[in-house]
């Protein structure tokens, strides 16, 4: 909310300078968001009246004047502007003025003496208008400074509200705060009652009588809508960002302005017959007063006439029954609409309402009657005629919202709070926030003002209490509680230490948004009915992800155009598996990428060597390596098959590790495949803590035998036949060699294994060892049809 | 004697001469091989008579000494020419770059973050964590803001097609869970991914706040205050730093708090720059987690992580963190 700190200090006797004003303004949670001067800090500009206007005797397009400037002596001026006219009144920079990027001096304009510039409105930084001279007023006092005359002198505050404070939506509201926390002096104008000259009136019904607790009306008669809207009303209203429109519609954004009371003026010779406030009839259809065509929805409280809808009650007039050059008589209305009924209305009809925006928050609903005398008195005052008839202001009330007294524990304030302020100190805040209060043990029944919404329960009591007496004064307490150790299983891993054995092995972290383009989902994960969202900012964001796959590659893809041709990256981040709002439906996931060749580019190291399939696997098993870990051949949409592998921990599915689909490799327009990963980080932050086992002191037997394998026979299945027999002495069995070629036939492949056999009580024989060594070589011939290599 | 005295002299000079350790040898074997001027000497002993042969054989033995000795030094001086040879023949450019498997580095919001649960776990807060798909009621309802309350408009949120759910729009949704799920004392923290339909410069659809929650007997706005102003100035590692509290709203606390801190712009002004939301937890909150407000009390807080960092290490543009620029990344290693 825009605000005027002049037209506030006319309300609240406030003191300080305009600083300590905006301070204290944010100080009391009325958080001012931005000071800006109303104009520039420019003097030396006066009222002037043009005497005469005669051509430029070198330009056709300027004009020479001669303007009063009420020092006795004419000024000859040379203008440019397309409405200089004799008689009329404008602002005149005098020489030595200084204007946002001008000057003014003693020229000669095109061979003519000139002695200073009339203004535009966009010259005066009061506009954009620079469509001519800013004409003022007739009556506009010649020579008087135009700060002074058009209260320039004045600062706007913008104003950021809370929505619980729809009381501070008004000047009048805000003054009243103002004057509540600093205990300064409220002066708001007195509203006097106009009698009525006529009986005209309408008949008021209240069908719904929970949406409206009451509706008053007032009918006036032949009023000159004609009329200008005097200059005061326009400047507060555009001070504060209305635009002026017409008299009755400023005359009700007045109201709205200053009083924080929405009115609405009907044409009333539009109406037909009498008011009737109700939800719509099925079916029901109307015009607003935007021109926007709405089909009524149940909960959509309407202003009827005999006719049917004239107005959205509490949000917007319609179209048909509004007030047009033409008015001549006029229906004023001032209800009350409860807040419940008027919520979420704009946002579902997609339009703005300073009416519902201030219904929705809490009007005060007892200011009915003194709205629709204040708009009288103002039509009266504006439009009035000789022959204008006032009638009776006619009522249909239901059921106001009633203030009920609360109960504030004085002991309860200070332990909110963390302080003892005494309780004569809370009764005077709670008075000067116009609350009733009683007293009784310790206990205040404090009783809040009618416009005060927000304040229910014994903690907004308290809120009040702290923000009157200032937040600044709450001491800043050492933080006092009882320190349990925080419990962290050694056997936990956390995410922070996945993310360093990561960056530890040359990985980069990358954060990418959740959202993807629906063609990753489909590429990466086969997933062709993923999570979408309702309201997506772009088609590229618009469902959720089940893997990080895309992200990575789309990151690759970005570091590659910005010049990189090597790249380790990694995520952490949550998938979506399903719209369940549950930790099952949401994975976190961790995902790397590495691309390009295997060292970074430097001296002394095999710049030809690629990364590949099984130098990822190594990190894998890095990051991985209290882990029971094993690698099972898979199908995967994003991965090569040939060169892909689940990730499995303790036998389970895990994760999984492979090449890029060169299918994806092409469509993305990689160079070369990267090799991807993608880990469950559940199933790789739970592991055990270490435990010891005793160390042998004898002497550990080495043997090595290469043996020839069919060449489609899996290493791990190898490896694992061997270690399913649990030798008593083998302490490793591990591959250290693969060769095929010359000297093999086709299809064969010859492994090396290394085999380590220790005894924890003797020192093993070469017969021992030998024993156990043909016992492995005969297991690995019965089972894949090895031999020994000669 | 002149003898002696004449293949002391030849020895040294020879000796001084020797430069490899063939060389040597043959110097050594003129002397005291076995047909060696020195070994000649000793053999004439035998001609001479005891008395002759104790003077003559001391003095041949003087002699020989000295020419061991003189050896000696010339076999070290050898050896030592040799080291020298070889030490500078296998010497290294040492300012050659060192072997890497290159580097790698956690994003910068991540150590951010990292170091804020680190400084929270010195006052005890546990981390714990939410779901980023919520239900309206963890997301809104049980946060005290009912459908069509005019805090909706605050947060514009992001909607599942198809479903009653939505994509979180703060981590606040975690404070009911962990309620839910624990009883007090509780202190948390809970760091994560939240989402909200806004994006230019200074907002990203998908961004990081951190919360905050502590629940005990007797927790107080000067206990909040205390916390968070510890907290920034620790983090901010600036013990001179202010910070102001003011009245503000959110729906799930009462009172509510806004915090700012002092902070010097790009002019050298000081100016308050806002940095998160606070209050003491509305008691209807305290109820939808199950907790008896007339019993417990406490405070909660919410932060932009991605401001945070952006503050802490003078980052001009939130979308930066977004964008995975490694050249922008590489930087917070």
């Amino acid at each position: 909310m825009k605000v005027s700190a002049n037209w506030l200090k006319q309300l609240v006797d406030f003191k300080g300078s305009i600083d300590e004003l905006s301070h204290t303004l944010t100080m009391a949670g009325l958080e001012v968001e931005e000071m800006s001067p109303v104009a520039p800090p420019y003097e030396k500009i006066v009222v002037a009246e043009v005497k005469s206007v005669n051509p430029h005797p070198n330009a056709d397009k300027l004009r020479v004047t001669e303007v009063d400037v009420g020092t006795g002596n004419l000024l000859q001026i040379v203008c440019g502007a397309p409405n200089v006219a004799i008689g009329m009144r404008v602002p005149c920079a005098l020489v030595g003025a200084k204007l946002p990027g001008i000057e003014i001096k003693e020229a000669k304009l095109r061979g003519v003496d000139s002695n200073g510039m009339l203004c535009s409105a966009r010259e005066l930084g009061l506009s954009e208008d620079h469509g001519g001279l800013l004409a003022l007023p007739a009556d506009a006092p010649i020579g008087q400074d135009i700060r002074e005359y058009l209260d320039l002198n004045d600062v706007y505050l913008t104003l950021k509200l809370t929505p619980n404070r729809g009381d501070c939506l008004s000047m009048v509201g805000i003054a009243r705060d103002l004057a509540a926390v600093t205990g300064a002096k409220l002066t708001v104008p007195a509203i006097t009652p106009v009698a009525s000259t006529s009986t005209d009136a309408r008949a008021i019904k209240i069908s719904a009588t929970k949406a409206c607790g009451q509706y008053l009306g007032r009918v006036i008669k032949n009023i000159n809508t004609q009329a200008p809207t005097p200059d005061w009303m326009k400047r507060r209203l555009e001070r504060a960002g209305f635009r002026s429109i017409s008299p009755l519609v400023d005359i009700t954004n007045y109201l709205t302005l200053e009083r924080g009371r929405p009115m609405h003026a009907f044409d009333l010779d539009k109406l037909t017959g009498g008011i009737n406030v109700r939800f719509p009839n099925p079916g029901e259809e109307m015009n607003l007063l935007n021109e926007q065509h709405v089909v009524l929805k149940p909960d959509m409280l309407l202003i009827a006439d005999d006719a049917g809808p004239v107005a959205m009650g509490g949000v917007m007039g319609g179209l048909e029954s509004s007030v047009t050059a033409t008015t001549t008589n006029v229906f004023f209305e001032a209800a009350f609409f409860a807040q419940d009924v008027i919520q979420g209305k704009t946002r579902t009809l997609g339009i703005n309402s300073d009416a519902a925006y201030r219904f929705e928050r809490g009007v005060d609903p007892t200011s009915q009657r003194d709205g629709i005398e204040y708009a009288t008195r103002l039509t009266l005052d504006i439009c009035g005629t000789p022959t204008t008839e006032i009638g009776p202001i006619t009522e249909a009330a239901s059921e106001l919202p009633i203030r009920a007294a609360v109960r504030v524990r004085v002991a309860r304030v200070n332990s909110i709070i963390g302080m003892n302020i005494p309780s004569a100190t809370m009764a005077e805040i709670l008075t000067r926030l116009q609350c009733k209060v009683a007293v009784e043990d310790g206990v205040f029944l404090a009783t809040p003002p009618s416009y005060r919404f927000d304040l229910n329960i014994e903690e907004d009591f308290i809120e009040e209490i702290a923000r009157v007496y200032g937040y600044e004064k709450v001491p800043v307490a050492p933080p006092k509680s009882s320190v349990p150790m925080l419990s962290i299983p050694e056997g936990q891993r956390s995410r922070s230490a996945i993310r360093h054995v990561l960056a530890d092995l040359g990985y980069q972290e990358v954060i990418n948004y959740s959202f993807v383009p629906e063609t990753w989902e489909a590429d990466f994960a086969a997933n062709l009915s993923p999570v979408k969202l309702a309201n997506p900012i772009a088609s590229h964001m618009s469902v959720m992800r089940t893997s990080l796959i895309g992200g990575l590659i789309e990151t690759l893809k970005n570091n590659l155009n910005r010049g990189e041709s090597r790249l380790r990256l990694f995520e952490l981040g949550r998938c979506f598996l399903s719209a369940d709002a549950s930790f099952a439906a949401q994975p976190e996931r961790i995902a790397g990428l590495a691309y390009g060749s295997l060292h970074t580019e430097q001296w002394g190291q095999d710049k030809a060597a690629k990364t590949d399939f099984f130098s990822v696997k190594g990190e894998v098993e890095a990051l991985l390596q209290n882990f029971q870990l094993s690698f099972e051949k898979t199908d995967h949409p994003a991965l090569h098959p040939g060169r892909s592998a689940s990730i499995l921990v303790g036998g389970r599915r895990a994760g999984l590790l492979g090449e890029l689909h060169p299918r994806w490799q092409q469509k993305y327009d990689l160079p070369v495949a990267p090799i991807l990963f993608e880990l469950d980080v559940d199933a790789v932050t739970n592991t055990a803590a270490p435990r010891f086992s005793a160390l042998s002191r004898m002497q550990a037997v080495r043997r090595d035998i290469a043996l020839l394998f069919s060449d489609d026979t899996p290493v791990q299945a190898i490896i694992d036949a061997v270690k399913s027999r649990k030798y008593r002495t083998v302490t490793e069995f591990s591959l250290f060699d693969l060769y095929r070629g010359n000297g093999l036939s086709a299809g064969q492949k010859s492994l090396a294994f290394r085999i380590v056999m220790q005894d924890t009580e003797l020192t093993l024989t070469d017969s021992e060892c030998d024993v156990t060594v043909s016992e492995i070589v005969k297991v690995l011939s019965q089972e894949f049809g090895a031999t020994l290599r000669k | 004697m002149s003898d002696l005295k004449t293949i002391l002299q030849e020895a040294t000079g020879a000796l001084a001469d020797v430069t490899t350790m063939p060389d040597l040898e043959q110097t050594k074997a003129r002397f005291l091989g076995k047909s060696g001027s020195l070994t000649e000497q000793l053999k004439a002993l035998g001609k001479l008579s005891p008395e002759e042969k104790k003077t003559a054989g001391a003095a041949i033995n003087e002699v020989k000494q000295q020419v061991e000795a003189l050896i000696n030094d010339a076999k070290n001086r050898i050896l030592n020419a040799e080291l020298e040879t070889k030490l500078a023949a296998e010497a290294i450019d040492v300012t050659l770059p060192g072997r890497t498997s290159g580097l790698g580095g956690l994003h910068p919001v991540t150590r951010c973050l990292e170091r804020i649960e680190a400084l929270f776990a010195t006052m005890g807060f546990a981390v714990a964590d939410g779901p980023e798909i919520e239900t309206d009621y963890y997301c809104f309802t049980a946060l005290n803001t009912p459908p069509n309350h005019p805090a909706r408009s605050m947060q514009d949120t992001f909607y599942v097609l198809n479903s009653e759910n939505l994509l979180r729009s703060h981590t606040s949704p975690v404070q009911i869970r962990y309620m839910e799920a624990n009883k007090p004392p509780l202190r948390i923290i809970c760091p994560g991914h939240v989402y909200r339909c806004d994006h230019d410069a200074t907002h990203s659809p998908m961004f990081h706040q951190i919360e905050g929650l502590w629940i005990d007997e007797a927790i107080s706005l000067a206990d909040l205050k205390g916390t968070l102003t510890q907290f920034f100035r620790a983090f901010f590692e600036r013990d001179d730093m202010q910070i102001r509290f003011r009245p503000s709203f959110f729906p799930f606390v009462e009172p509510g708090v806004e915090v700012d801190i002092e902070w010097e712009n790009k002019g050298g002004k000081i100016k308050w720059l806002e940095i998160g939301g606070a209050g003491v937890v509305h008691p209807q909150v305290l109820r939808n987690g199950g907790i008896d407000p007339e019993k417990y009390s406490g405070f909660a807080f919410g932060m932009g992580l991605d401001r945070l960092a952006m503050l802490k290490y003078g980052v001009n543009d939130l979308r930066l963190f977004f964008e995975n620029d490694m050249k922008f990344l590489a930087q917070f290693r």
